[in-house]
């Protein structure tokens, strides 16, 4: 493949400039990587919270423990439930007794109303679904009040959205940098072989030949970038996490794949886009 | 083997560089080309080429029109013309072997063909010994060598040189006319640009002279001219 020992001839010849602009491409991609890090971070933690998404049904006094069991029977069959979790007078006087220990001679037995304790499956946990759920659950005949915690739910969603939002505009804005800057050094070895390619053109290469090189440049140079940068984020949470001693986590093996194809894409997408424009010049 | 029609060639801020030229050049023949700097030689090499399209008119190479021809056929119609610079253009950081090779890479020959090709086209132009040797390492004649052996090496139909002697001694520039004679003996056409009218008058080859982007003389239509006013 003479366009791949191109390529690579151009990392041999031009070595500081092509280890210049992979460092500058890993640096865009590590800024991307180390927000797309606290994202993640963010998420493991709110979807620990978000476990604790719980809809409770109290239900009113004397209704046969039969009937409840009949409908939490049914509730678990809801598609967006994960479990029910019957919970009688005696079991809610007890939870409260273990929950809330130094007031444990407070209650007294049977003031407390049986619940139903619902838990829904993951990504059925926003308020939209919540709500729904705790309405169906209202609709039933013994059911006196449905409590869910309405105002916690929805600001933990709001946080995880801005999260999500915020990760998104950073990425996008660090991505358009790691392109311009991939464009700029295919730009800068276009013009270091302006002469070769005038030659190729004179004896009839084609335009796919000639700017063959440059694409593997621009896509090896965004693989490159983005080991680097998954390097560096590795390296930059591992010092983090010693220095604050808290829990952390990388990235998972998908993720790290998507990274390095995003560097890929950069690179592709960046040296295509200053072919385009430059090789006409030359 | 080429045909000008009526060509006219404007450029932007310059102005015309070409008006209304019409010739053409039959297969194996030789045509100088000459006429004072500016007065349209290489634009006439480029319009070849393609490398420029005309503002008016057509030109016909090896059959393919600039009226029709896409850009993705131009480097079909490369391939079977050779063009060789006053300037040589050789890749510095290549020796003569790799610098022949390359016309030959880019065109996507297969790499067991080349070896033999290229061995063969620097026999023709006399540098089979300075094979390995690098640019900076051959005279002015022997790197000119070089760029003919690689206008050659593609066995192209057509060889179009710039000025090729235009940097060389007067020895180096009889030893690379003489090859270019040798190689249109062997049936290429050549048309060479030059301001050297010694070569010119030392050989009975047709010449065409430019003037201000007009043709003011046409060695071939002044002999026509005379033997019909013989005839007459």
């Amino acid at each position: 493949m003479p366009a791949v020992r191109d390529s690579l001839f151009a990392f041999r010849r031009a070595p500081l400039l092509s280890a210049l602009s992979i460092t500058t491409i890993a640096f865009s991609l590590f800024a991307v990587g180390l927000f797309g890090l606290v994202v993640v971070n963010i998420r493991q933690a709110l979807e620990r919270v978000e476990e604790r998404v719980e809809i409770r049904a109290f239900v009113a006094e004397k209704t046969p423990v039969e009937q409840i069991a009949l409908a939490a029977n049914e509730v678990a069959k809801y598609a967006e439930v994960q479990s029910v979790d019957l919970v009688t007078q005696e079991q809610a006087l007890e939870r409260a007794r273990r929950e809330l220990g130094e007031f444990k001679d407070v209650f007294e037995a049977e003031f407390l109303p049986p619940s139903l304790d619902v838990h829904l499956k993951s990504g059925f946990r926003d308020p939209a679904t919540v709500h729904q759920v705790a309405d169906r659950l209202k609709a039933l005949s013994f059911v006196e009040d449905v409590r869910f915690g309405e105002e916690w739910i929805t600001q933990l969603y709001r946080l995880r959205n801005i999260a999500g939002v915020a990760a998104v505009a950073l990425g996008l804005a660090f991505a358009a940098v790691a392109i311009i800057i991939i464009g700029a050094t295919i730009r800068m070895a276009v013009l270091a072989r302006s002469r070769e390619i005038s030659i190729m053109r004179l004896v009839g290469a084609t335009d796919g030949y000639i700017r063959r090189p440059f694409l593997i440049e621009g896509f090896v140079k965004g693989i490159l970038g983005g080991a680097l940068a998954l390097g560096l984020t590795w390296l930059a949470i591992h010092v983090v996490s010693g220095y604050l001693s808290f829990q952390t986590v990388f990235f998972d093996q998908r993720l790290a794949l998507v990274g390095l194809a995003a560097g890929a894409m950069m690179g592709l997408v960046g040296s295509a886009f200053s072919v385009g424009r430059h090789l006409p010049q030359v | 083997m080429i045909r000008f029609t009526k060509v006219t060639k404007d450029y932007p801020r310059l102005g015309a560089a070409l008006n209304d030229v019409s010739f053409s050049v039959a297969k194996g023949e030789f045509v100088f080309l000459t006429g004072p700097s500016g007065a349209g030689k290489s634009t006439i090499l480029k319009l070849i080429y393609m490398e420029e399209r005309p503002t008016d008119g057509e030109v016909r190479v090896a059959g393919l029109s600039s009226v029709t021809i896409r850009p993705r056929d131009i480097p079909k119609l490369r391939r079977k013309l050779g063009i060789v610079f006053q300037d040589f253009r050789l890749l510095e950081d290549r020796t003569a072997e790799a610098n022949v090779a390359f016309a030959l890479e880019v065109t996507g020959t297969p790499r067991s063909a080349i070896g033999g090709k290229v061995s063969r086209a620097l026999t023709q132009v006399g540098l089979a010994s300075k094979a390995t040797s690098y640019p900076r390492e051959l005279s002015g004649g022997e790197q000119q060598r070089v760029a003919i052996a690689r206008a050659l090496v593609n066995d192209p139909v057509l060889l179009i040189a710039d000025e090729p002697t235009g940097n060389l001694d007067d020895r180096a520039t009889r030893g690379v006319f003489q090859l270019l004679r040798d190689i249109n003996a062997s049936g290429t056409a050549v048309l060479m640009a030059t301001h050297n009218l010694d070569l010119i008058r030392r050989s009975d080859y047709r010449s065409i002279e430019l003037n201000r982007g007009k043709i003011v003389f046409d060695s071939a239509e002044a002999a026509r001219a005379a033997i019909e006013r013989f005839a007459e």
